[in-house]
């Protein structure tokens, strides 16, 4: 094996690499603000809803969930063109992100629901909190305190995965990186950037979002412990 | 343009499934051959050892399947095989499959109750013995529910060789709307399918994982 590296196209391809990066960073935060509160609001008629309503609910999280996140993609993708909507790639890209990270968060949420010890519901019932209060200032804090690693995995997950909106032309990070391996032929040199790239935004993605936790949840203990 | 899918339409695209479950298993097979001693090596004395293999695995958790495709895609090629998609995807997913099941592993050993080690150091047993008929068969059982958990994650992943344009069902499944633009009906059945190979798995992980919980 004789193989010369040559990354010497990163001096005129940066700036690319770079606005792919800030496309992919754009794409997720989006889709994980939004998917969070779909994601809660999926999980919380999972579990309070009357019965069709949970099923329904159970329903969409088990057909997301078993199917890849690349056909939901080309089946929003192509079939919203195919009924004459033109919708942009990276709308399209968030709308699926959206749709598929919102089933895995609600899965997460319901099991943080659901471990909140019975004596939390008893505690609030006593204070005659309403079932809208007992549900914001009981239930979700509390689970979304103790589930928090787990989300903060899976949203680091979908980061990853958003790679894969590169097949219906968005231009992120991978989509930049085909761009300029199509031009360059130097295809193994700058898929190991942007893996490093990759690698790097995950952590940053992860420091984020401890910080977040540090501000949103005032209890100074490690996070997803118990009570 | 033709625009109704024919028979040679419905076998393209089972073809394909056929594919992604020769693929899937591929991804698991590779990856327990790589990933089992990464996960007794996760547990070894040696310090240097359990660092080096966390660094690999968080490597291969921080980078997205679809760029592992085309490293292994371009990494072949570079190194002068001609190898087809196949190779490079197997691969890709030994890798990613590896890392994954290197950590439940890991998890489920951890899990067995000290106890169990000391009980073995006090019946005298070597190192090598505890683990063979003390730590693993106690550990096998913990790590079923989420290893066929994972399985889901597997086979759903394995839609993301079509980067590197390996005919599975995902890519079969856009050859064919390519040529037909009928996304809706193509990209569906392309669901179904994996629906029907997915939703078995994750429910009778569950199913187990529920068992081990009562017992």
């Amino acid at each position: 094996m004789r193989y010369d590296f040559d990354f010497s196209f990163l001096a005129d391809f940066w700036p690319e690499l770079a606005r792919g990066a800030g496309e992919t960073v754009l794409l997720s935060s989006a889709a994980i603000l939004s998917g969070f509160v779909v994601g809660t609001a999926l999980a919380v008629a999972r579990v309070h809803g009357k019965r069709t309503m949970s099923a329904l609910a159970a329903g969409y999280v088990e057909i997301i969930r078993n199917t890849p996140l690349v056909v939901q993609a080309f089946w929003l993708f192509f079939g919203l063109a195919a009924l004459g909507l033109h919708v942009p790639a990276f709308q399209a890209a968030i709308i699926t992100l959206v749709i598929n990270v919102s089933a895995y968060t609600a899965e997460i949420i319901r099991a943080g629901m659901e471990s909140i010890p019975k004596g939390q519901h008893e505690a609030a019932d006593c204070l005659a909190l309403s079932r809208t209060q007992v549900l914001f200032h009981v239930e979700l804090p509390q689970a979304i305190e103790r589930v928090y690693p787990a989300l903060i995995s899976q949203f680091i997950l979908m980061m990853l995965a958003s790679s894969i909106m590169s097949q219906i032309s968005v231009e992120e990070l991978t989509g930049a990186a085909y761009g300029i391996q199509s031009i360059t032929f130097r295809g193994f040199e700058i898929y190991i950037v942007v893996a490093v790239i990759y690698l790097l935004l995950s952590v940053l993605m992860r420091l984020a979002m401890e910080m977040v936790a540090r501000a949103a949840f005032t209890r100074r203990r490690r996070l997803g412990t118990p009570l | 343009m033709n625009t109704s899918l024919s028979l040679a339409h419905y076998l393209l695209i089972l073809q394909g499934a056929g594919w992604t479950i020769i693929l899937s298993l591929m991804g698991f097979v590779g990856g327990t051959i790589v990933g089992l001693p990464i996960a007794l090596g996760r547990i070894s004395k040696s310090a240097l050892l359990r660092r080096s293999l966390a660094a690999y695995i968080a490597l291969i958790q921080g980078i997205p399947l679809p760029i592992l495709m085309f490293l292994c895609y371009f990494g072949i090629s570079v190194m002068g095989f001609n190898l087809p998609a196949l190779v490079a995807a197997g691969l890709a997913m030994t890798a990613y499959a590896s890392a994954y099941l290197a950590e439940i592993w890991r998890g489920s050993l951890q899990s067995v109750p000290n106890a169990q080690w000391e009980a073995a150091e006090c019946l005298a047993l070597t190192r090598f013995q505890r683990m063979t008929h003390v730590i693993l068969p106690q550990a096998v059982k913990i790590s079923i529910p989420p290893t066929i958990g994972f399985l889901v994650q597997i086979v759903k992943n394995t839609s993301y060789a079509v980067v590197i344009g390996f005919a599975e069902l995902t890519y079969t499944a856009r050859l064919i709307n390519n040529s037909t633009f009928k996304p809706f009906i193509v990209f569906s059945i392309a669901a179904a399918l994996y629906f029907a190979l997915c939703y078995p798995l994750s429910h009778y992980a569950r199913r187990l994982e529920r068992k081990l919980k009562r017992a």
